[in-house]
């Protein structure tokens, strides 16, 4: 098996939970089930959930993928440092805020994918990962003056035309070894 | 547009029966629920019932269609049996993966549905429980069968409970929630981002799919779904009774109390078939996986490329054909696939494999370590193939023209293509059906050519003896370079062989310019079907694609296949 990243599969788990929950409330509260007092609080937490998982962490190795239009809620997600950046946070604070989703029908199955999510990312945070942000590599301008030099200001020395044509006849003697190394 | 048709039309005429049949089985079911067996059951439910109903009979449907596209020995063996009558239709055979996704994404949305449904239907079931009024019809239907607990309506039996409690108590809840917790589970590690950086974990997870079977089949056991059974209805006809309900089984009265039975479980009628089909796959793939594999030939290419020339008895295979190559002593449970880039007619079959990840590592040490005198024989690791499997490139003996373009390592199944042509042409003297082969080679890096620039000179070589030159006509491109390599190419412009290949065919520098080549090559076979062969990166197929189709007017066709691994 090679290096797994299980944060990565716990963000997708998380994500889909995220959007399960809301679902679950939307409908709860919608259809003003009984204890949609439950399925309101889905919403907010589905929501929030989503909002938090959005931005894919940058990878320990290899490319990283973003989302579309993810880099907004990087930057958010960033800001609260320590909080967002260690899994055992995410693990806890998911399996808190899977637990009131389990009182009612409609959100039970939010409830069981946030806390398999929490469970993934107690796996991740024991193998030491953690959340970076994906953000925009800063173009490093390359100094112009050191690759490119001064247009020479003379045309280059050249023999007569007759001895500058091609010597087809005597192609070993027209070959010259390239004074720069080519290859490895 | 000229050629959409013949490339797609039966891709697009697939795809809109099945979803025919998809709206067909909803709407139909829709219906059967709106009949008089089940009026008293839309008292309690309304319409919720028909919505959770037609979705299931559409899940039925699709869970039995999952499992066939991902039966690769079958398709394999289908795909030969079709190969006869019709080119195209075989060909949609290889988009077998595609068609597996998009059934996926059916099975989601009709359990969304399904359990929304459902939602709705535990609400209204606790409702009627709840709400104990005896002038209340849904409470007198919620009463029916309290005390023989067979004739019941309403599954939910007390006011004392509550649909979640209901839930885990039911077959129907239990494996109603096992089996979707599978499915999430399933998609989420299905995800391309997850299928592409760690397989395993996609493949093993996966296999929930078992979880997801055995739940499926179990989950109408319970009978949890009621209706009015017949021998009731001639006693208590709905449209007459209902409004009459304080007065059922009374003296003078022509309505008894009705009664009601569930549905017997459909769905194992409906998947029994292809999971049975799927357990033989696996034991085909199982057997195959323990035939003995003896490796020949271990050859060391540059640019990390490992060739294995390999001898299984019984072994047949086509060009282009792949197979998976499982080695026990790196990973018991890792299968990964490889082009075989050995022809038909050798008496052994090859494989070129490059080392970029754990797996190609540890196979590399395991065959040649870093000992520099030959291994002993049986020091070499065990393998188990699976395969050979078939792919478009079969195909491309049934081309009179035929355009091959491969992309870096992508090149390997035509090395076998080549081979093979070289074989039966020149060796065999046998009449091929394929006049004209048009090769392009798009690499980034002068190290890939060594491997197959030595098959390429041979063959040139070949040509030339036997006078035959204008049969084969490739182009090599090298997209990337450095500066000193450049200087040294311009200056050796005027060698007979190319600098880089040694070739007479001079490497070219940059991407090809599609646009002339197909024109180039319409202009030249005017009246053919010109079959365009990719294997490489989905923006060249993608680029490859349309020029095949805004070339294919007049009477040239280009038919486009490509790879897909």
């Amino acid at each position: 098996m090679g290096k797994i990243e299980w944060a990565m599969w716990a963000n997708e788990q998380a994500l889909a939970s995220g959007l399960i929950l809301l679902t679950g409330g939307i409908v709860g509260v919608a259809a003003q089930f009984r204890g949609w007092q439950f399925a309101a609080y889905a919403i907010a937490a589905g929501a929030f959930v989503c909002l938090l998982e959005y931005p894919r962490s940058k990878r320990a190795k290899g490319t990283s993928v973003e989302r579309t239009g993810q880099y907004c809620f990087t930057v958010c997600v960033k800001s609260f440092g320590p909080l967002t950046r260690n899994y055992y946070v995410r693990a806890f604070l998911h399996a808190a805020i899977c637990v009131p989703g389990g009182f009612m029908l409609a959100t039970v199955l939010g409830c069981v994918c946030l806390g398999i999510a929490s469970l993934i990312y107690l796996a991740a945070a024991i193998r030491g990962e953690h959340w970076e942000p994906i953000l925009p590599k800063k173009e490093v301008t390359r100094k112009p003056t050191d690759t490119i030099k001064n247009p020479p200001q003379n045309p280059p020395p050249r023999p007569p035309p007759e001895t500058r044509r091609k010597r087809v006849d005597d192609l070993e003697g027209a070959a010259y070894d390239n004074p720069i190394p080519v290859g490895e | 547009m000229g050629n959409f048709a013949a490339n797609e039309g039966l891709s697009i005429f697939v795809i809109l029966v099945w979803l025919g049949i998809n709206a067909f089985l909803f709407v139909h079911f829709y219906m059967a629920f709106l009949v008089d067996k089940w009026f008293y059951t839309r008292v309690l439910l309304g319409h919720a019932l028909s919505w959770a109903r037609a979705p299931a009979a559409c899940l039925n449907f699709n869970c039995m269609l999952i499992l066939l596209p991902v039966c690769r020995n079958l398709l394999s063996f289908l795909r030969g049996t079709i190969q006869c009558c019709s080119r195209t239709a075989a060909r949609q055979l290889d988009r077998n993966i595609t068609f597996h996704k998009l059934v996926a994404y059916m099975i989601a949305f009709h359990t969304a549905v399904h359990i929304i449904a459902h939602l709705f239907n535990f609400e209204f079931f606790m409702d009627a429980q709840l709400n104990r009024n005896s002038s209340h019809l849904p409470f007198i239907l919620s009463e029916i069968g309290s005390g023989d607990n067979a004739s019941f309506l309403n599954p939910i039996r007390t006011n004392e409970t509550n649909p979640t409690f209901v839930m885990f108590t039911t077959i129907a809840g239990v494996t109603g929630v096992a089996i979707t917790l599978a499915l999430i589970l399933i998609i989420t590690s299905s995800m391309e981002v997850i299928r592409r950086s760690y397989f395993e974990v996609f493949w093993y997870t996966h296999h929930l799919f078992v979880v997801f079977f055995i739940g499926l089949v179990f989950h109408g056991f319970g009978r949890i779904v009621r209706g009015q059974t017949a021998a009731s209805l001639d006693t208590n006809q709905p449209k007459e009774c209902a409004e009459q309900f304080e007065d059922w089984g009374a003296d003078g009265s022509n309505c008894a109390t009705p009664r009601f039975a569930g549905n017997p479980p459909m769905t194992w009628k409906w998947v029994v078939g292809p999971m049975f089909l799927y357990v033989c796959e696996r034991l085909v793939r199982f057997y195959r996986s323990h035939q003995k594999v003896v490796i020949t030939k271990v050859v060391m290419h540059p640019s990390k490329t490992l060739e294995l020339q390999m001898k299984r008895k019984g072994f047949h295979m086509e060009v282009g054909q792949y197979v998976f190559i499982q080695c026990p002593s790196v990973s018991r449970l890792e299968w990964h696939p490889f082009t075989l880039t050995s022809a038909p007619e050798e008496d052994y079959f090859s494989a070129h494999i490059r080392i970029v990840g754990d797996w190609t590592q540890a196979l590399y040490e395991g065959c040649v370590g870093d000992k520099t005198e030959p291994q002993e024989a049986w020091k070499l690791p065990k393998l188990a193939i699976d395969g050979p499997f078939g792919t478009a490139s079969e195909d491309v003996f049934r081309y009179e023209v035929v355009m091959l373009v491969g992309a870096g390592i992508g090149v390997t199944p035509f090395a076998s293509i080549l081979k093979s042509v070289w074989y039966k042409r020149i060796q065999n003297n046998q009449d091929v059906f394929t006049k004209k082969i048009y090769f392009y080679w798009l690499c980034p890096e002068t190290e890939a050519f060594e491997w197959f620039a030595d098959l390429l000179q041979s063959l040139e070589g070949q040509m030339t003896e036997k006078g035959v030159t204008d049969f084969l006509s490739y182009n090599i491109y090298l997209t990337r370079w450095k500066d000193t390599e450049a200087a040294h190419f311009r200056v050796h412009h005027e060698a007979e062989n190319d600098p880089i290949t040694g070739l007479k065919q001079k490497t070219l520098y940059g991407k090809p310019n599609w646009d002339n080549e197909f024109t180039n090559i319409a202009s030249q076979h005017p009246g053919t079907k010109v079959g365009v062969f990719l294997c490489g990166p989905p923006q060249l197929g993608k680029s490859l694609e349309k020029q095949s189709l805004s070339h294919s007017e007049g009477d040239v066709k280009f038919i486009f296949n490509k790879e897909n691994f």
